[in-house]
């Protein structure tokens, strides 16, 4: 006879995982993988306490375990419901979870000033993800939107508090990571706003992280505003040897310019662990040590398929068949203009570029 | 004439000072739990009775005491939630104002019923002169030996203390009133744990009403099964009803759940009726967050019963056609009142109060009160009120503390009550702005469906 498991099986999505007692539904559908992990906005594995607030991650639970099968009456926050065994959840097979997520996603964006042409954070940014994954096409919103100030928060980090959405992972890291927090949500409700104690300025060594665990563009670094688009960068893994930090980083490169430092990501947007402690890296890393000869370049950062970063790094890719004639019964579609007769926009390799890409880049005439 | 059991002795002259509370029975029922009876038995008393927590929810009381986890060498607490904000709902001020001591001594045997040797008041701000109250009969209960070390010789030791808010209605949320009181931002915890297990300072803690520690005094003094014989069914002793609105004799009211909404509004012990001779439009029994109910529905259930001032009554038929009891804030509207503008008042409390913790709350309640706003002052559109359903559906539910749900619940009961009030406001925007809908049709008597068989 074998020892009675001890392991938790729980049922999400129609496919059975099992798991360690004392895991949250989410953390089993990360397990899983793919689709049937909930997005997340606040829940961040890494910080203790974090999650329970955007509810994108709500999920049905059709029956709450084996001893007590009993559905939950409301959607819970699958970040914050720990796992029982026999438990059954539908996450994307649950008409209702999925009405729920959208009117989240509507929530989110709904005084979100959808920036993103001007916002360092897209490309990378969760919300835009979670925007296309999980929203609707429009909005049903006809009201002005709130804004507030950019502030200064630090010689390291601007604050766009119009851009947040309140997911409260940066006092988080405030609390684990460094000494003092000087910054929380002041005021309630939509008026609710991340701020200093009295305009102080966030100077701890790890408060860097801020800028790294912020899921929208609301904590920016200042040292990389507006110098680039992440999409024409290059990730490169690199580390050093830092005295206050694993030295584990991504270098985000243009040519041979180092425009940026981040902490490496896992594959769900968070710092990666190793040796079971969070990859956190230090100010001094992150905003100091910007030139190759700081660091060991150990190659290429992997980055998801899907994502917009990754475009421009497959060279080679099969062009997709032209359809529009065969769509249109064999008529050319009349073009009001063809830019490829005055631009090489489709043509040029920005990534390949030293420099930001301008419009004579693209004139023709000028090559 | 009802049975009163908290209010009897309310309008004693000085019963707000000790000696006259002393005289006339007070602190009974501290002696008769502390001499004679274990903490067991007197949660099982208050089991017996049948009461249920007043404060808006209607847990079951003695259930909720005996939740209470009970691990070695870890404090235990009392936490009396006296952060009455809901619009409406005045009864728990009625009872600390002027009966202080009834609150004191109803603390002092449920600490003992529950072991929890340090017990809090959290009272809302506003209510800035009570506290005064209650520190002067702690002190008096203090100097007489009913609190402090070894209480008439038990070896149980209690003491209460009042901590005020300041001024946030989430803070009447347990959770965010256990963050509160520990001195943080009040927001509601993410439960589970809930309080039962870890609750203030992580600790097992109790969190109930004033009126429903209160009604744990009458209890103990006359025994669980008596006061179970109080009251019809499920809804068991009496009722703090606080009343206001268009109505004759707004004010505190106790009343034992047998008699009838009606009788409640229109008999002169109670409301007197309608004021200036207008009549009933609508109603919403039990504070600013239960639906609202047009007086046909108000006053006979779908089935054509009469309702019943009593949880099960109230709720009778469901959020469909009926309400709830919840803390008892009993708002009467006349005919004319407008149901539209009456709707965004709620909506902008909702929106002002919320904690802006999680989205949909934060964004779902201002979103609605802006549309609101649009409809009310003649701008809506007829989309405008699918929109409205569809936002109060989305938040409802979906959020960690029942403000949600308070905030979506009134829109949700006043479109499905009053959607041609609603659409009259797109169609005669112009005249919407003169004058008000009216009573309509909503005092008609509603058809009845005949029983299924």
């Amino acid at each position: 006879m074998s020892e009675p498991s001890k392991l938790f099986k729980v049922t999400i999505d129609n496919i059975t995982v099992e798991v360690e007692p004392g895991t949250t539904i989410l953390m089993a559908a990360r397990k899983i993988g793919g689709d049937v992990a909930p997005p997340t906005m606040c829940f961040y594995s890494k910080l203790k306490g974090s999650g329970g607030k955007c509810r994108t991650c709500l999920v049905e639970v059709s029956a709450g375990s084996t001893a007590d099968p009993r559905p939950m009456p409301k959607l819970v926050a699958s970040c914050r419901t720990n796992v029982m065994d026999g438990m059954i959840v539908k996450n994307i097979t649950s008409e209702r979870v999925l009405d729920a997520r959208a009117g989240v996603v509507e929530f989110l964006l709904l005084n979100h000033p959808l920036d993103c042409p001007i916002c360092d954070q897209a490309g990378e940014c969760h919300l835009q993800d979670l925007g296309y994954e999980h929203g609707k096409a429009g909005t049903r919103y006809e009201f002005k939107r709130r804004t507030f100030e950019k502030e200064d928060i630090g010689p390291y980090i601007q604050l766009h508090m119009t851009r947040c959405i309140l997911c409260y992972r940066c006092t988080y890291v405030a609390d684990q990571l460094t000494n003092n927090r000087v910054h929380g949500v002041l005021e309630r409700g939509d008026h609710a706003e991340i701020s200093t104690y009295i305009s102080k300025s966030i100077d701890s060594e790890f408060s860097g992280n801020m800028i790294d665990v912020c899921p929208v563009g609301a904590l920016t670094d200042k040292t990389f505003r507006f110098k680039n688009r992440v999409w024409f960068t290059k990730p490169v893994d690199a580390h050093r040897d830092c005295p206050t930090c694993c030295g584990k980083v991504t270098l985000w490169q243009r040519g041979d310019d180092v425009l940026r430092v981040t902490a490496r990501k896992d594959e769900w947007g968070e710092v990666q662990s190793y040796d079971g402690k969070p990859g956190w890296i230090c100010n001094t890393c992150r905003f100091d040590k910007k030139h190759t000869a700081d660091w060991v370049i150990e190659g290429p950062t992997k980055i998801d398929r899907h994502s917009v970063i990754s475009q421009g790094h497959y060279v080679g890719l099969q062009q997709p068949k032209e359809t529009v004639q065969a769509v249109m019964g064999g008529r050319a579609p009349k073009l009001l203009m063809d830019i490829h007769s005055v631009s090489d926009v489709n043509s040029v390799d920005i990534s390949a570029l030293p420099g930001p890409a301008t419009s004579k880049t693209f004139d023709k005439k000028n090559q | 004439m009802g049975r009163k059991l908290l209010l009897d002795k309310a309008h004693v002259e000085n019963i707000r000072q000790y000696d006259v509370y002393r005289q006339n029975g007070g602190y009974r029922s501290v002696e008769k739990a502390l001499k004679s009876m274990s903490p067991d038995a007197v949660t099982e008393e208050v089991k017996k009775s049948g009461l249920r927590g007043r404060g808006g929810a209607g847990f079951p009381t003695g259930m909720k005491w005996s939740f209470l986890a009970k691990p070695e060498g870890v404090p235990r607490y009392l936490v009396v939630n006296a952060d009455e904000s809901e619009p409406g709902t005045f009864k728990d001020r009625y009872l600390m104002e002027f009966i202080p001591h009834l609150l004191i001594e109803g603390m002092i045997v449920a600490s003992f019923a529950l072991g929890s040797t340090r017990s809090y008041i959290y009272i809302r701000g506003e209510y800035a002169w009570i506290v005064g109250i209650l520190e002067q009969a702690i002190a008096e209960a203090r100097q007489n030996g009913w609190l402090g070390k070894n209480i008439l010789g038990s070896g149980f030791d209690c003491d209460i203390y009042v901590q005020r808010g300041a001024g946030a209605y989430i803070c009447g949320e347990e959770t965010a009133l256990l963050e509160s009181l520990e001195g943080k931002r009040g927001n509601p915890r993410i439960k589970p744990p809930f309080p039962a297990v870890k609750g203030l300072w992580d600790c097992p803690t109790v969190v109930n009403n004033v009126e429903t520690i209160s009604a744990v005094v009458p209890i103990i003094n006359e025994g669980g099964d008596e006061y179970a014989k109080i009251g019809v069914g499920r809804s068991t002793g009496t009722k703090l009803i606080s009343a206001c609105g268009n109505i004759k004799k707004p004010g505190v009211y106790e009343i034992d759940m047998t008699i009838s909404v009606e009788e409640f509004i229109y008999s002169d012990e109670y409301c007197g009726g309608i004021a200036n001779g207008k009549r009933l439009k609508a109603c919403i029994p039990g504070g600013s967050s239960v639906p609202i109910l047009p007086a046909n529905l108000l006053l006979k259930t779908a089935k054509g019963e009469k309702r019943i001032m009593n949880y099960e009554s109230l709720s009778d038929g469901g959020f469909a056609t009926g309400s709830m009891m919840g803390s008892g804030g009993f708002i009467v509207l006349d005919e004319d009142q407008c149901v539209v503008r009456h709707t965004y008042t709620l909506a902008r409390f909702y929106r002002h109060e919320s904690c802006g913790q999680c989205s949909p709350c934060r964004e779902g309640t201002g979103w609605m009160e802006k549309i609101l706003w649009n409809l009310e002052s003649g701008k809506g559109k007829s989309s405008d009120i699918d929109l409205l359903w569809d936002i109060q559906r989305k938040i409802e539910g979906n959020t960690i503390c029942p403000l949600g749900d308070a905030a979506a619940w009134p829109v949700a009961a006043a479109i499905r009550h009053f959607r041609d009030e609603f659409e009259w406001h797109v169609t005669n925007a112009a005249e919407s702005q003169t004058r008000n809908f009216g009573l309509a049709h909503y005092a008609n008597e509603l058809p009845v469906a005949p029983a299924s068989v």
